[in-house]
């Protein structure tokens, strides 16, 4: 019995000890501690979270960097064709015109040299022409030396009248 | 300088366990002390005599498990405690060591006001001729500072160092993480937050937990002080009815005084037929003092029963008045105690999780 019977005074003793303890141990212990980590916990919380965050951020600038990067990439594409199509233009149209200039110089030298080539061959013409002219009056004064020759001729010439 | 704060704590226990006992140690123990000598001499005289005495093992435990007026250090040197009485003619201090002789048995004291003499461990008053007076003794009211008390006032000491240093390397360490005696800590703490605390109250713990706190520490460093064979440790607090019927009268109190419309719609409305309500009503009330009462048996029990364990083991020793047998009975000794340490740890957690799920019921806001 005496094992299960409480004694007044340690009842005494033991709630005048223990609500002081809960009373100091809750205005020096319980509050700051309970208090600081609660505030760590935060702060780590927080702390997280930024980085979470941060992370995403620059997941964000990196795909944007890459969507740049890309359109950079894409631009310089369209560029270069752009510089090759012109290119090409360029090429193929002086390429055509100079065609087109040769084919004038072409035509022109040809009509030029049948020009030359007509006005040789005239002269040619004349020179022939004077030289024939030439020799046939040679030919003639040597004829028409002696008198009866000249007669026989207009004889001659006076039959075809007839004749006709 | 990692365990510099608490090689500091250490220090500071130390100072205030020389000023605790220097408290306890009243005047006319440099007396006792002379006295100590000569008793020695004697006791070796009379040993001879009473070496045949019986062991009885009972007494033995309960004497160890109960409380002490003096706390008993080795052989005949005790620490006597204050005597508290108040009596009919108004309050009585002595030292506890004029309540024996010099050969430690009981012997009648005489104060300015009666005649008081240990009988069974309870202080009585004599009467002229020397007859207890029964009629009188039941009207003193003993506040002693007991052995449990002393005890008692040691671990509330101890708990507002520890918890005051760990305070202190909180407010200087700010965001910081924990060290040393703060890091070993802070676990426990936050196991009592989560997983006692919020789950078995709700999102309103945070009010309960200085009290769950308190609450869990204090039965722990107890059960701990009460393995410690040597002062000290050695009292056996929380194995005391009366240690745990304060902390579960607080429970008692605590989830009561807490409790909301709807603990208290349950208990006087529960949803029965009306002629059953006079029979739930006496069950719904004896279901509020059982829970605490049980908080108090099984804390008390489980408690006592290790230490007279314990004891028992050891006693075989003196039964078989053997040294043969001591090595078996250190064994088991050191296999209990070590159970007894997981049994410290685990009565706390149980007195405070049970507190926790009390509180949790009180308050608990919508019913099922």
């Amino acid at each position: 019995m005496e094992l299960i019977t409480p004694s007044i005074g340690l009842v005494f003793w033991t709630l005048v000890s223990f609500l002081v303890l809960l009373v100091l141990l809750k205005k020096l212990a319980w509050k700051p501690v309970l208090g600081a980590i609660h505030e760590r916990e935060r702060s780590i919380e927080d702390a997280l979270n930024k980085a979470e965050l941060a992370r995403e951020e620059m997941a964000r600038l990196s795909n944007e960097n890459e969507a740049l990067l890309k359109e950079a990439r894409a631009e310089r594409d369209q560029i270069l064709k752009e510089a090759k199509e012109l290119k090409d233009k360029i090429v193929a149209e002086a390429k055509s015109a100079a065609q087109v200039e040769g084919a004038n110089l072409i035509e022109k030298a040809k009509i030029e040299i049948n020009n030359q080539k007509l006005a040789a061959l005239d002269e040619v013409k004349n020179q022939v022409a004077t030289l024939s002219l030439d020799i046939a009056e040679k030919v003639l004064r040597k004829q028409f030396d002696d008198k009866q020759k000249q007669d026989a001729l207009v004889s001659d010439l006076l039959k075809d009248v007839k004749l006709n | 300088m990692y365990f510099s704060h608490v090689l500091n704590l250490k220090n500071h226990a130390s100072k205030a366990l020389i000023a605790l006992s220097l408290l306890f140690l009243t005047f006319n123990s440099f007396a006792m002390q002379e006295i100590e000598t000569e008793k020695t001499i004697i006791e070796v005289e009379k040993g001879h005599v009473n070496h045949e005495e019986k062991f009885d093992p009972t007494v033995t435990i309960l004497e160890h498990i109960g409380d002490s007026y003096g706390w008993h250090l080795w052989g005949h040197t005790s620490i006597p405690l204050p005597i508290i009485l108040i009596t009919p003619q108004g309050l009585d201090v002595f030292s506890s060591a004029n309540l024996f002789d010099e050969h430690h048995n009981a012997a009648p004291y005489t104060s300015a006001k009666y005649t008081y003499l240990l009988e069974e461990n309870h202080i009585k008053i004599l009467t002229a001729d020397g007859q207890v007076d029964e009629a009188l003794s039941a009207k003193v009211y003993d506040f002693s500072i007991t052995k449990n008390v002393a005890a008692l006032f040691i671990s509330v000491i101890l708990l507002l160092i520890i918890f005051g240093s760990i305070a202190s390397s909180y407010k200087k360490r700010t965001g910081m993480a924990p060290k040393g005696l703060q890091s070993w800590i802070e676990p426990i703490i936050i196991f009592i937050r989560d997983d006692i605390a919020r789950p078995n109250i709700g999102y309103k713990f945070e009010k309960f937990m200085p009290f769950l706190l308190t609450v869990f520490f204090f039965i722990w460093i107890n059960n701990l002080l009460g393995l410690v064979p040597i002062f000290p440790g050695s009292a056996n607090v929380t194995g005391n009815i009366a240690v745990t019927f304060v902390l579960s009268a607080i429970v008692l109190v605590i989830v009561n005084v807490n409790g909301n419309k709807y603990y208290w719609s349950h208990i006087f409305k529960p949803d029965v037929p009306f002629w059953l309500l006079p029979i739930m009503w006496a069950v719904e009330i004896i279901g509020v003092f059982s829970k605490p009462f049980a908080l108090m048996v099984r804390l008390f029990a489980n408690i006592t029963a290790g230490h007279i364990i314990v004891l028992s083991l050891i006693s075989l020793i003196f039964i078989f008045k053997s040294l043969a047998i001591a090595p078996v009975s250190v064994a088991f000794v050191l296999f209990m105690d070590v159970l007894e340490l997981l049994v410290a740890f685990l009565q706390a957690f149980i007195f405070t999780m049970l507190t926790a799920l009390f509180i949790g019921t009180a308050i608990e806001e919508h019913h099922h």
